[in-house]
């Protein structure tokens, strides 16, 4: 067994006045593709800002590559696409060069960073609109763009908050896709975050799910086969089968 | 009338620091428009013209002074500025609030400082609506170090800025530490909005911070466009109103905002202009 690169162990935690999250209890081994799921407002955002390091760790221990989070110092290891990404200001004057240049972290000279950002974006076949404005893509593409920006210092783990949300059915079977090439060809460990437990089971290889604490942590076919009630209890909501045809 | 400006050492002096404040206000407006702060100057504005007014009754009190008006304006409009930081951090979910508590108590001051020297007098009309009057070179120094200090401040961080403008929550997972440059951000501000109001006065210290970003936005593409573009709607502003406002004997604010504002006009007008053609070449070639 590979050492993992993200554990961690016994976290709590809580705004105000609620416990949002107890007991959390995993690991994140290398070359993984991890669903998260859970209902709204199962912590899952939280969680994920724990691990990123800009929610302040309350109790128990968090460990990245080793260190523990406190300590870590990122260095472009840890990419994120947050969920803000789907609401960012859509009149922000900046072409889609200028954003993807934001995900270099280390200092490079002018013509190095063009072929980052190029070859990032060709990654997510958007190379052709590097100089269009951010503003006058669709939502898909948009997204694409984040993805773009996230992997182009080249990071171990890239954690995406619910990319999917506000892109249509046909666009998102094409983005599970380009994710599971990111994960299988570049490598890049995955923590993909959905409220949405549907189409992603066909593409993770593992399933975490979360509502308050960890309620289920395993292979997603195995969770797929069990009846509809017990995976309605594991996930912390209904749950109907749907019926995919492929 | 020209002539006029480049004759007398104390007009030039006003055209040479309107030339920086044309510069580094809209330069700063670009990340204040982006991050939709544009209030913040307004709070600072006046917290700044408290500074004035505590300035002028101290010289009227004690007539023989180290520092002017000037001087304490600058610090009213620091101070200030670090109690909007530590207001934001008191009330995290409603961190717009810091902005009318400062801008009221701003007022508030000023109120009392001006009453305390006597009411309103020229110096705190110009302060209200700009000048065209002299400046002196002492002043002028200061407006050159607050620009240096600024464009060095936004050249060295202009990466972080832009990552913190455009999305905060990716720029701090990529290591800005987000909390120490807003610090240093609106400590800058504070700087500019100071400097800006020996030209434009407390009033319309925003509307150079944001008139020609609005305009520039209109016309570029990327995020270094806009700014070379705002810079440059915010000089020839700052050119053409210093000018008219000399020959017309107009307070300087005045006739600088309606420049900046009718460029902001013009510009709409041609981009309305340039699509309504485009449209129609498309037509043409449809049909
Ligand atoms: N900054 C915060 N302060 C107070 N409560 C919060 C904060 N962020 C989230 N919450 C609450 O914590 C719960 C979990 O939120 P979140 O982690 O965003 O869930 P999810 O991402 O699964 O929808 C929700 O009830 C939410 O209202
Ligand atoms: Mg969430």
């Amino acid at each position: 067994m590979t050492q993992p690169i993200i554990s961690v162990r016994g976290v709590q935690h809580r705004y105000d006045r609620q416990t949002i999250l107890k007991d959390i209890k995993f690991d994140i081994v290398e070359g993984a593709f991890v669903g998260l799921v859970g209902p709204n407002g199962s912590g899952k955002t939280t969680l994920i800002k724990l691990l990123l390091g800009i929610e302040k760790l309350q109790k128990g221990q968090i460990t990245a590559f080793g260190h523990p989070i406190q300590k870590f110092k990122n260095k472009g290891r840890i990419s994120y696409v947050s969920q803000k990404a789907n609401s960012f200001n859509r009149g922000f004057p900046a072409t889609v060069k200028e954003v993807v240049s934001i995900g270099i972290v280390s200092k490079e000279n002018k013509q190095t960073k063009e072929n980052l950002v190029y070859n990032a974006l060709k990654q997510v076949n958007m190379e052709s609109y590097i100089d269009r404005n951010i503003g006058d893509l669709s939502g898909g593409q948009q997204q694409r763009v984040f993805i773009a920006r996230a992997i182009v210092s080249n990071p171990k783990l890239l954690i995406l908050d619910e990319p999917t949300v506000g892109v249509d059915s046909e666009n998102v079977e094409h983005f599970y896709r380009l994710l599971s090439k990111l994960n299988k060809e570049l490598g890049i460990t995955l923590v993909l975050v959905s409220h949405d437990i549907g189409a992603i089971t066909t593409y993770v290889t593992d399933l975490l799910c979360l509502n308050k604490t960890i309620h289920y942590h395993g292979d997603p076919g195995d969770f797929e086969n069990m009846p509809d009630e017990q995976r309605s209890k594991l996930y912390g909501h209904r749950i109907h089968t749907i019926t995919h045809d492929h | 009338m020209i002539e006029a400006f480049i004759n007398y050492t104390l007009l030039r002096n006003t055209l040479y620091a309107g030339l920086l404040v044309g510069l580094i206000a809209p330069l700063l407006g670009v990340f204040i428009v982006v991050r939709r702060q544009s209030m913040i100057a307004d709070g600072l504005s006046h917290v700044t013209l408290a500074g004035l007014a505590f300035g002028l009754f101290m010289q009227k009190k004690y007539t023989l002074l180290m520092f002017t008006p000037f001087h304490t304006g600058i610090l009213f409009s620091v101070i200030g500025a670090l109690i909007i930081e530590n207001l934001r951090d008191v009330y995290k979910a409603f961190q717009e609030i810091a902005i009318p508590i400062i801008l009221s108590v701003g007022v508030g001051l000023s109120i009392v400082f001006i009453a305390l020297a006597d009411g309103i007098n020229t110096d705190i009309y110009s302060y209200l609506f700009g000048s065209v009057a002299a400046i002196s070179n002492q002043d002028l120094t200061l407006i050159l170090w607050i620009s240096i200090l600024v464009i060095a401040f936004i050249l060295t961080f202009y990466k972080r800025l832009f990552a913190l403008s455009f999305d905060d929550e990716f720029a701090r997972v990529s290591g800005v530490k987000a909390k120490t440059l807003n610090f240093f951000f609106i400590l800058v501000t504070a700087l500019v909005v100071s400097a800006s109001i020996r030209i434009v006065g407390v009033l319309l210290v925003s509307a150079l911070m944001t008139l020609p970003v609005a305009t520039s936005m209109r016309v570029s593409n990327s995020f270094k466009q806009t700014i070379v573009y705002s810079i440059i709607y915010g000089e020839v502003a700052v050119v053409i109103g210093l000018i008219a406002g000399y020959y017309f004997e107009i307070p300087a604010g005045g006739t600088i905002v309606i420049t900046s504002a009718l460029l902001l006009g013009l510009t709409l007008l041609l981009k309305k202009v340039q699509l309504v053609l485009t449209i129609k070449k498309d037509d043409e070639h449809a049909a």
